[in-house]
């Protein structure tokens, strides 16, 4: 019999905010431990809670950018649980009304278009992070009351692979839209799986298996790779599985039990009395949807539809979105917006790492990127001499043609100078052009190198192929 | 003597440069020396600190300073150990915070500080405010100064006790289920509990979040009108605050309540209550008519519920807002070697036995399989008793009713019997839990021992104005606030 593997993802994402969800503590990473405090989040006796306004936009926005809607009503709740890096002992969360449901992520997968639907995407709070000495335990709490985004899956992955590309496809969108900065290093993204198995075919869900500890995509993937085949062969060989919590352990690479459906958590979930509801007008939704950007998927198909861009020229675009701005705005005037692109990606964003340029500091005006393509497009000067011409307009923000004019860089088409080169070219290489006379097909590319050498680079070398050729064969 | 003197009097003179603020306050601080060993009202003061800020009110009225513009100008205001008061120890009657000291100042406390109060002492209260007698304070048991043997009520016994027998001007307290109103009316005092949402509760600490609000004790209802005003207002550190405008609460001090509608709630004349209580109350109810006032029956229908609502409702946010008490970032710590245990002995060691029981009964109607039968059930409740007081406030202006079924009872009478405990605020409770205004105000005493019986008037959401006005009225016609308890008056 074969199985298939379920799989739903529960991610936590941290928001880009400038201060903590309750606090005006900065949400800043890698500060020395218990700086970014206040008596709000150590959860001091007799603080209350305040809602971080930009935290309400980000997660709204994240609903709009995965497609969810957003209900009139939400609520915060209480998640009750002890351990010493929660302040209060309990988390402020979202419970029965979240801000965000019912969405979904499309992406590329496997060669076609793959969909993961979105169960919903809840808004609550980071907690400190325990540290452990020889002799005793600290605790530090900056990151405590950090906004924290939890999107829920679907159960609506099928592989390990298709978990990661999600996965991916998710921090993309999350980064695009500005909700986060989704560096795993940091610890700005965590992720939680559930996975079951069962018979192809069958439609009822085997037990779900939640896996923690990941801490990065690969652990995701590292961790079902693991875990899939575990769970096919328990099956196969007449065990039962049963609900549970396994721990990933990334050193050893195998999931391990943590506690059994028996030992779970009862969070006792009650709605936050500190916090009202969160009713937003529509004038507040209104002004968040303005926040809406274009999703990565979306960009690549259209850089590809309307600028003619091969696949990679677009995916740069998507993960370089300063240059893929700065790409549409000079590319606006171009007829040939495929080399504006070869222009930007190739011999630009060179020249910028090169010399430390930031983007913003470009000298090259938005219409002489076109200018020059049009320069090369129409014969006037070869694309090598384009490089000189183009490592000029970025040193000085002179326009393409007028460097062309200044230095007297214009191709030379004129076919009669460019037979006397030639000729002076076959008179000093008589070797080179008995050898193409005898077949050396190769010898041409040194004669024209010769003549294009003599005319300094200016000669077309189109016509100087063409003439070299007819005079070598007469 | 100064620490006699209600708001209005002693900012009078201390206007007319006739007294100072250190003298007002050393006789507060005198009359505590003399009295609180047998009191006990207050767990700590710093007589230093407090004389310190009298003396910065003494230079600010040399400077100009005045009354108008800083209504408590040179009061000195004694505070519940339930408030956080920077630089102050903050333990809520409980061991468990051990020698934690607040980092800040609760809103309130702020808004005192600005209109010119000294702010002093902690107040004794029950542990964590939940109690009715401030027997479940651990740090021993305030006295009522009417009769030493008696409890003065509670949860904030140490408030009403002090300003009753003349330690304090004023003070500040916390009212949950009745515990600013049935202290008050124990101890022969005027306690407001506010709107909820009236004043901010940033610097509380929580008992249940939901019914929590914090009001003033004084010793006659212009000064509470007059202490409302100062730290009613919305507050962006708490989001339950709300943003009505706070009126002149003094300017609706008419004295005239002609066509008034006073309703009395049938479902208030209980068998268990006391009939010398019950005669006050009538009394009261004839003089208010006297006033020109006119008295309508009303149902509250729910009212039986209430009790078991607010047991439900109170502990379970008390479940969860008590949690934070761990012994990991404050307060007292039993060690051990991992943190259940470390949990477990430091709060098994640090909550009192009411305190717990509270807790418990909190995290099982929280318990999952248990929830929608409890909470969910007792929310449902919640909003009929709201309900059942926003009908009858569309007939009448004031509700009034007994503050308690009996008068103060003796120490120790009631400790092993939570549950005859929880129905000494019947009264009171059904206040919170519909988030409405409510004021205890003394109606008379009983006959022996002579112990104060105290009315309580309930107002609209933001009502506080006409509430105010009623009882002032009555208060003025009437004069038992102006009695003092002969302990604490003695020995002049
Ligand atoms: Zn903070």
């Amino acid at each position: 019999m074969e199985y298939e593997a379920v799989i739903g993802l529960e991610t936590h994402v941290q928001l880009k905010t400038k201060s903590k969800m309750w606090c005006g503590c900065a949400n800043e990473f890698g500060a020395p431990p218990n700086t970014n405090v206040c008596p709000v989040c150590l959860g001091l006796p007799g603080v209350l809670p305040v809602a971080n306004e930009e935290g309400l936009r980000l997660t709204v926005l994240t609903g709009y950018l995965l497609n969810c809607s957003i209900p009139s009503f939400a609520k915060f709740d209480r998640k009750n649980y002890f351990y010493p890096d929660a302040p209060k002992n309990y988390q402020i969360t979202q419970y029965d009304k979240p801000s965000t449901a019912h969405g979904f992520v499309d992406f590329e997968f496997a060669g076609g278009m793959s969909r993961v639907r979105i169960t919903r995407a809840h808004l609550e709070e980071d907690v400190g992070k325990n540290f452990h000495f020889a002799r005793n335990s600290g605790v530090d709490f900056n990151r405590a009351g950090v906004p924290l985004l939890e999107i829920v899956s679907e159960p609506d992955l099928t592989s390990s692979d298709m978990a990661y590309t999600y996965l991916n496809a998710l921090k993309d969108i999350l980064i695009y839209g500005g909700i986060s900065d989704c560096d795993m290093e940091k610890g700005m993204v965590r992720c939680d799986v559930n996975v079951s198995v069962r018979p192809v075919g069958q439609k009822e869900l085997g037990a779900k298996i939640e896996i923690k500890n990941m801490n990065s995509f690969s652990g995701v993937r590292r961790a079902l790779d693991y875990e899939i085949p575990r769970q096919i062969a328990v099956v196969k060989a007449g065990g039962k599985l049963s609900q549970e919590t396994r721990r990933w352990d990334d050193v050893g690479g195998i999931t391990e039990l943590m506690r059994s459906k028996e030992q779970a958590h009862d969070y006792r979930y009650f709605p936050e009395p500190d916090l009202m509801p969160f009713e937003p007008t529509a004038a507040w939704l209104e002004e968040v949807s303005r926040r809406v950007v274009e999703l990565p998927l979306a960009r690549k198909q259209r850089f590809m539809t309307a600028y003619g861009l091969p696949a990679p020229d677009a995916e740069t675009f998507v993960n370089d979105v300063p240059l893929a701005d700065y790409f549409e705005q000079v590319t606006a005037t171009a007829k040939n917006p495929k080399a504006v692109a070869n222009w930007v990606i190739n011999n630009l964003r060179a020249k910028l790492t090169e010399t430390g340029t930031p983007l913003a500091e470009v000298k090259i005006k938005p219409a002489d990127l076109p200018d020059l393509v049009a320069l090369v497009d129409g014969g006037k000067i070869s694309s090598k001499i384009a490089q000189d011409v183009f490592a000029e307009m970025f040193a000085t923000g002179e326009a393409p043609a007028a460097i062309v004019e200044k230095k007297g860089l214009a191709q030379v088409s004129d076919t009669g100078a460019i037979e006397k080169l030639c000729d002076e070219v076959i008179a000093a290489n008589p070797k080179s052009a008995e050898d193409f006379r005898a077949g050396k097909g190769a010898a041409l590319n040194f004669l024209k190198g010769q003549v294009m050498k003599l005319s300094k680079g200016k000669a077309n070398p189109g016509l100087v192929g063409e003439i070299l050729e007819r005079k070598l064969q007469s | 003597m100064l620490n006699q003197l209600t708001i209005a009097e002693l900012t009078a003179q201390l206007s007319r440069k006739e007294v100072s603020a250190r003298e007002a306050t050393q006789a507060c601080l005198d009359q505590i020396g003399r009295i609180d060993s047998q009191l006990h009202a207050f767990l700590s003061l710093d007589a230093h600190d407090a004389l310190a800020q009298a003396d910065a009110v003494d230079r600010a009225i040399a400077g100009g300073a005045n009354a108008t513009a800083q209504p408590l100008l040179g009061v000195p205001i004694g505070i519940k150990d339930v408030l956080a008061v920077k630089g102050a120890p903050l333990n809520c009657s409980s061991k468990i915070l051990g020698k934690y000291v607040s980092p800040y100042d609760a809103t309130v406390i702020e808004k005192l500080r600005a209109a010119g109060a000294v702010v002093f002492g902690r107040l004794n209260m029950d542990e964590f405010a939940m109690g009715s007698s401030t027997e479940n304070s651990a740090f021993g048991t305030t006295r009522n100064p009417w009769d030493l043997s008696r409890i003065p009520g509670g949860s904030s016994g140490g408030s009403a006790a002090a300003v009753a027998a003349d330690e304090c001007v004023a003070t500040l307290g916390s009212d949950t289920g009745g515990s600013i109103r049935q202290p008050a009316a124990l101890c022969g005092c005027v306690g407001l509990k506010p709107t909820y949402g009236r004043v901010s509760r940033y610097g509380l600490v929580a008992f249940a979040s939901s019914l929590d609000q914090i009001g003033p004790f004084t010793k006659d209802v212009r000064d509470s009108a007059t202490l409302l005003e100062v730290i009613s207002g919305i507050d962006h550190r708490d989001s339950t605050s709300l943003p009505q405008p706070v009126p002149h609460y003094r300017n609706a001090l008419t004295g005239d309540i002609k066509g008034l509608r006073i309703g009395l709630p049938k479902e208030y004349m209980i068998g268990g209550l006391d009939p010398e209580v019950n005669s006050a109350v009538q009394a009261a109810v004839k003089q208010l008519q006297s006033l020109g006032a006119e008295i309508v029956e009303i149902s509250l229908p729910h009212t039986d519920y209430a009790v078991a609502t607010y047991y439900i409702v109170a502990t379970a946010e008390a479940s969860a807002n008590l949690a934070r008490f761990d012994g990991i970032r404050y307060g007292q710590r039993v060690d051990a070697d991992d943190p259940l245990a470390l949990y477990s002995k430091t709060r098994g060691a640090g909550f009192g036995d009411e305190v717990k029981r509270r807790i418990i009964l909190g995290t099982y109607v929280l318990s999952s399989g248990y929830y929608d039968a409890y909470y969910l059930r007792a929310q449902k409740v919640r909003t009929l008793i709201r309900q059942d007081f926003l009908k009858a406030f569309e007939k009448v202006d004031v509700i009034v009713t007994p503050t308690t079924p009996t008068a103060a009872f003796k120490i120790g009478e009631k400790s092993d019997d939570p549950l005859q405990m929880y129905l000494s605020d019947i009264f009171t409770i059904s206040c919170n839990l519909a988030g409405i205004s409510g004021i205890s105000l003394p109606c008379g005493f009983t006959s022996n021992p002579r112990l104060p019986i105290g009315l309580q008037l309930l107002g609209q959401p933001f009502g506080e104005e006409t509430l105010l006005r009623v009882a002032q009225a009555y208060e003025q016609s009437t004069g038992w606030h102006k009695e003092r308890p002969p302990f604490s008056a003695a020995g002049k």
